[in-house]
């Protein structure tokens, strides 16, 4: 695994700019807040971790950004634009328990939907559409499970799939929701190699995580939350026992911290 | 008489009457797919139930105003009223109290149809002579269908089956993975409503000729069927409308072979026949071919058992696993292996142990997750990873004792 860049030489993000940036982002369910007053200004070009315990509103900023659910206060904008002029712009990666694996589709299939604002209502597939999407499956190493319904694929294999609809669009911004969540060694490796592949090319990545032990191996910056932000910035400076034990409020023991958030 | 009718050959009446059906079952069948992926088939009883008090409506105010009251058109109409505010009722008490969706339609199914049965009851009463069978919609009834009825009912359906054809992708994306359609541009809000209206829309072609209560099978039966014998939504889409044409067909012209048989229940009691078959049948999902299946793993791993057994030369106990063996010709019947048996389970065991060693092995231990116990590492590896793994086998203490 290679060396997180140094902070510094990351480039410093405008806000007016940034890939996604959050202002007072606030997200109910009934009475109860569960994202409260929530800024977020994701770096253009970086690797982006989203942390925080369990009920911490990770997956909800992740759906609010992007309208899934209806935010009660705040606003989104992605390059600078309200979001639904620069929609088309980010590619999401949902958590795998959102969809019906019984569903009658196969692995090709559900990459072909990535490509559905170029194929809109009723323009036909062709060749070409075909072989972009079977490229998107070579890449996260599926090319052999194309005609498998996704049922009968392993959760490693179901999550690469839907990474590679993601990489159908040809987004610029990449959010991905708990990508590493129940899936094999191998599938990780891949994800993790397809995703710094992207940052290579320039493409900026946000994934909700929720293993503290590989931020430091995995992302450039942290984004700390638990209801409210906790933290935002380059691992070096915001991903310390601090703000860690902070977001977590005490739930970590203190060594533990210590030894997650330390270079090993 | 069954060969005439399903050639057309039983009159004009019949003709049309199968046509039409054939049309309605077809155009339900692919639209009911979308309703029925997306889990949301009980809505559609909700809105067929609707249009009771609509139908009951719209002949009073046709009377009133004059006419017979007996236009089909007219009554479509009525009842197309009724069953729209029906599913605003579902949608609204969905989304804006804490009802769960299955008791919104219970709610909203039961008062729409107990407030249509009232109303009936007053129709009856109101003008007794001119009733006109108004309950013939509860199950249908073609009896006396006149050609402009026949057409209505095959281009109304027509109709809805283009509408539901051209929104197949956004329709399909919604019932898959909502979240993600929503990023993809696509309004889930208005495409679950697209989708109920053309529900509604078939339910109200449909009224003639099935009836309210038994529409809601036209539309989920043909596609629980077809998904029997595929595993891809676009397929599913045209075979259940093959389903649903064929059923609308068969019902209508089995209906017509005999006076006062009817015709709507015939027509789900033969998209039934196809589901029931379906379920048997279908390659892959049916239950016989996942019968075969089982049997014929369970064989394999009784196999696979009892030849490591004999490598190993312990006995084998299980009367299953030493019926199988001695079928196959492995081992005789004491329980000795015979020679095409000792080879065999000599390569039994020899694969084991590849797996074994595959297991320590650092660079490919990752394949140990396709170690089921049946596959053979043959089939996994190139010889270069087998000779490899054989190397390790001879350098260490045997790893089976």
């Amino acid at each position: 695994m290679t060396a997180p860049a140094p902070a510094a030489s990351l480039p410093r993000t405008d806000p007016a700019q940034s890939p996604l940036a959050i202002r007072g982002l606030t997200v109910s369910y009934g009475q109860q807040p569960v994202v409260f007053s929530v800024d977020m200004t994701v770096q253009d070009g970086a690797m982006t971790a989203i942390i925080g315990p369990n009920g911490a509103g990770k997956s909800t900023l992740l759906k609010a950004a992007l309208n899934i659910v209806k935010p009660l206060a705040g606003r989104v904008s992605v390059y600078g634009r309200p979001l639904a002029e620069q929609a088309h712009r980010i590619a999401y990666v949902p958590q795998r328990a959102s969809v019906d694996w019984d569903f009658p589709t196969e692995a090709l299939d559900v990459v072909l939907m990535g490509l559905y604002r170029d194929l809109g209502l009723l323009r036909r597939v062709r060749a070409h559409h075909i072989k972009h999407a079977k490229d998107c499956l070579a890449r996260v190493g599926m090319e052999d499970f194309a005609d498998r319904q996704i049922g009968q694929l392993s959760g490693g294999q179901q999550q690469r799939v839907f990474l590679a609809r993601a990489l159908a669009q040809k987004a610029d911004l990449y959010l991905l929701d708990e990508p590493f969540a129940g899936v094999d060694a191998a599938t990780e490796r891949a994800i993790i190699d397809v995703l710094k592949s992207l940052k290579d090319e320039g493409k900026t990545v946000v994934a909700v995580h929720h293993d503290l032990s590989t931020v430091r191996a995995y992302f450039d910056t942290v984004f700390l939350i638990n209801r409210r932000k906790m933290g935002e910035g380059p691992i070096a400076t915001a991903f310390t026992p601090e703000t860690v034990q902070a977001t977590y409020g005490g739930r970590l023991a203190d060594g533990q911290i210590t030894q997650l958030t330390q270079d090993a | 008489m069954l060969a005439q009718a399903l050639l057309l050959q039983l009159g004009y009446n019949a003709t049309l009457v199968a046509l039409g059906s054939a049309a309605l079952g077809l155009a339900a069948g692919a639209t009911g797919t979308f309703l029925f992926l997306r889990k949301r088939a009980l809505v559609a009883d909700a809105v067929s139930h609707a249009t009771l008090p609509g139908l009951a409506l719209a002949f009073m105010l046709m009377v009133a105003l004059g006419g017979d009251g007996r236009s089909l058109a007219g009554l479509m109409a009525g009842s197309a009223l009724s069953a729209w505010l029906g599913l605003l009722s579902v949608s609204w008490l969905t989304r804006h109290t804490r009802l769960a969706e299955d008791a919104a339609i219970g709610a909203v199914l039961s008062v729409f149809f107990g407030f249509g049965i009232v109303l009936l009851t007053v129709v009856q009463t109101l003008s007794a002579g001119r009733q006109a069978g108004l309950e013939s919609f509860l199950l249908g009834s073609t009896a006396g269908m006149l050609f402009s009825d026949a057409l209505l009912i095959a281009s109304g359906g027509l109709a809805v089956l283009a509408c539901a054809l051209a929104l197949r992708r956004p329709l399909l994306l919604v019932a898959f993975d909502s979240g993600y359609a929503e990023t993809q541009g696509i309004n889930v809000h208005r495409m679950d409503l697209a989708i109920m209206t053309l529900v509604m829309a078939i339910t109200v072609v449909g009224l003639k000729v099935v009836g309210l209560i038994l529409i809601v099978a036209l539309l989920i039966i043909p596609a629980a069927t077809a998904r029997f014998w595929s595993n891809r939504a676009d397929r599913v889409v045209l075979l259940a409308g093959l389903f649903g044409g064929l059923s609308g067909y068969i019902g209508a012209a089995i209906s017509a072979t005999a006076p006062g048989l009817p015709t709507g229940p015939i027509i789900v009691l033969v998209s039934f026949a196809f589901f029931v078959a379906s379920l048997l049948l279908a390659p892959g999902r049916g239950l016989l071919s996942a019968a075969l299946r089982h049997r014929a793993y369970q064989r394999q791993v009784h196999l696979r058992q009892g030849l490591l057994a004999l490598a190993q030369s312990h006995p084998v106990y299980e009367a299953r696993t030493r019926r199988i063996l001695r079928r196959a010709g492995l081992m005789r019947a004491d329980g000795v292996p015979t020679s095409s048996g000792h080879s065999h389970a000599a390569a039994a065991l020899r694969d084991e142990n590849r797996w074994q060693a595959l297991r320590s092995s650092a660079h490919l231990s990752e394949l140990s997750a396709r170690d089921d116990g049946l596959t053979l590492i043959l089939d996994v590896l190139t010889p270069d990873q087998i000779a490899e793994l054989d190397n390790r086998i001879s350098a260490q203490p045997k790893v089976v004792s």
